[in-house]
């Protein structure tokens, strides 16, 4: 019983040694890791709300250099001046549709994640759904044919042969 | 057999624009400042540092502004060419000199057989170079004498470029 009891507590005691060799790890994995992302950071200077402002403008524009990417997402030096003026721009008053306008004027509407609609690139927003109707009238009409197909009527001269082909196999079965 | 006759339509049509986006360079964004006045600059010049060089100064001439630097690898492609160039004295160069150190910058023409530009403006944080829409280097832009920028040629020049598109539209505007 003593013995029992004993091993009990050694199994404890080493149980919550465990434990706290696990929480020392998730702390030191959960405190270094926001230190490096820091360190990975572009600079981060500054107003919190001039911060928030520009990586919210950043998303939507395109990195020309590095396509495909992001100005927020990326790295590069192009998006670092890029960030750097569109700060430069807040920070004097601009609004958010000015400072699109500025980058828009440069780099034309291929820098915006998001291009306007307008004669040029209408294709582009209502493509997908051209495609979409066209596909549901190809499906609906498609449907409509084999309906009418499984509905269709015997003429006399088909009714009687199938008739005496199903009579013959009446006849013919044992 | 007639049944396939649609799918492969769609399918050879499919092919077709793919194989146009295959031929498209994704680096060649149009630039929107075609037909547009020249970005305003003045900036200090490269080679004579207490001097000044700005758009204005070019009004009457039909000019060339060539982007570079000497970090920039396909600069090293498009120099001689430049240097060509400027030895027809057909056309001013105007070098915009991008991102770049003075003292680098001045190393790197001479290590590469001279300096093509008339005069070089030195852009050291990139702005000038934002507000004619930069994102690679080297771009050239030609610029007509009301100072309207008329044609933007992405990547290093080329002999071929200038023959069949930069040269001609420059007569042509020095004509006109």
């Amino acid at each position: 019983m003593v013995e029992r009891l004993r091993s009990c507590v050694v199994a404890a005691r080493e149980s919550a040694l465990v434990l706290r060799r696990l929480l020392v790890v998730m702390l030191l994995v959960l405190g270094i890791q926001p230190a490096m992302a820091v360190e990975g950071m572009a600079q981060p200077v500054g107003d919190p709300v001039v911060e928030a402002r520009v990586n919210k403008l950043a998303e939507e524009l395109r990195c020309l250099t590095c396509m495909g990417q992001s100005i927020a997402d990326s790295q590069s030096s192009f998006s670092a001046d890029m960030k750097r003026e569109i700060r430069a721009m807040i920070v004097a008053g601009k609004n958010d549709k000015e400072i699109m306008e500025f980058m828009v004027q440069r780099y034309g509407d291929f820098v915006l994640y998001r291009p306007p609609v307008k004669s040029t690139t209408w294709v582009l927003w209502a493509g997908p759904f051209l495609f979409l109707i066209l596909s549901l009238i190809f499906l609906l009409m498609k449907l409509r044919k084999r309906r009418g197909q499984d509905a269709a009527e015997l003429s006399a001269s088909e009714h009687q042969q199938a008739i005496e082909l199903l009579g013959k196999r009446g006849v013919d079965r044992p | 057999m007639r049944r396939f006759l649609f799918p492969l339509a769609i399918f050879i049509v499919l092919v077709g624009f793919l194989a146009a986006g295959l031929r498209l360079n994704p680096r060649e964004v149009p630039s929107p400042l075609i037909g547009k006045q020249v970005p305003a600059f003045r900036l200090a010049q490269l080679q004579a540092g207490d001097k000044f060089i700005s758009a204005e100064d070019m009004r009457g001439k039909v000019w060339l502004l060539n982007v570079w630097a000497s970090w920039c690898v396909s600069c090293r492609q498009e120099h001689p060419v430049l240097i060509d160039l400027e030895r027809q004295k057909k056309i001013p160069i105007v070098g915009l000199n991008y991102k770049d150190e003075r003292a680098a910058a001045i190393a790197w023409l001479n290590q590469h057989g001279g300096d093509p530009y008339l005069v070089s403006a030195v852009d050291m944080d990139g702005r000038v170079g934002i507000d004619f829409g930069v994102y690679g280097v080297p771009e050239t832009f030609l610029i007509d004498k009301n100072g309207v920028i008329r044609y933007k040629h992405i990547g290093p020049v080329t002999e071929e470029a200038l023959k069949t598109k930069i040269l001609p539209m420059a007569e042509e505007l020095a004509r006109g």
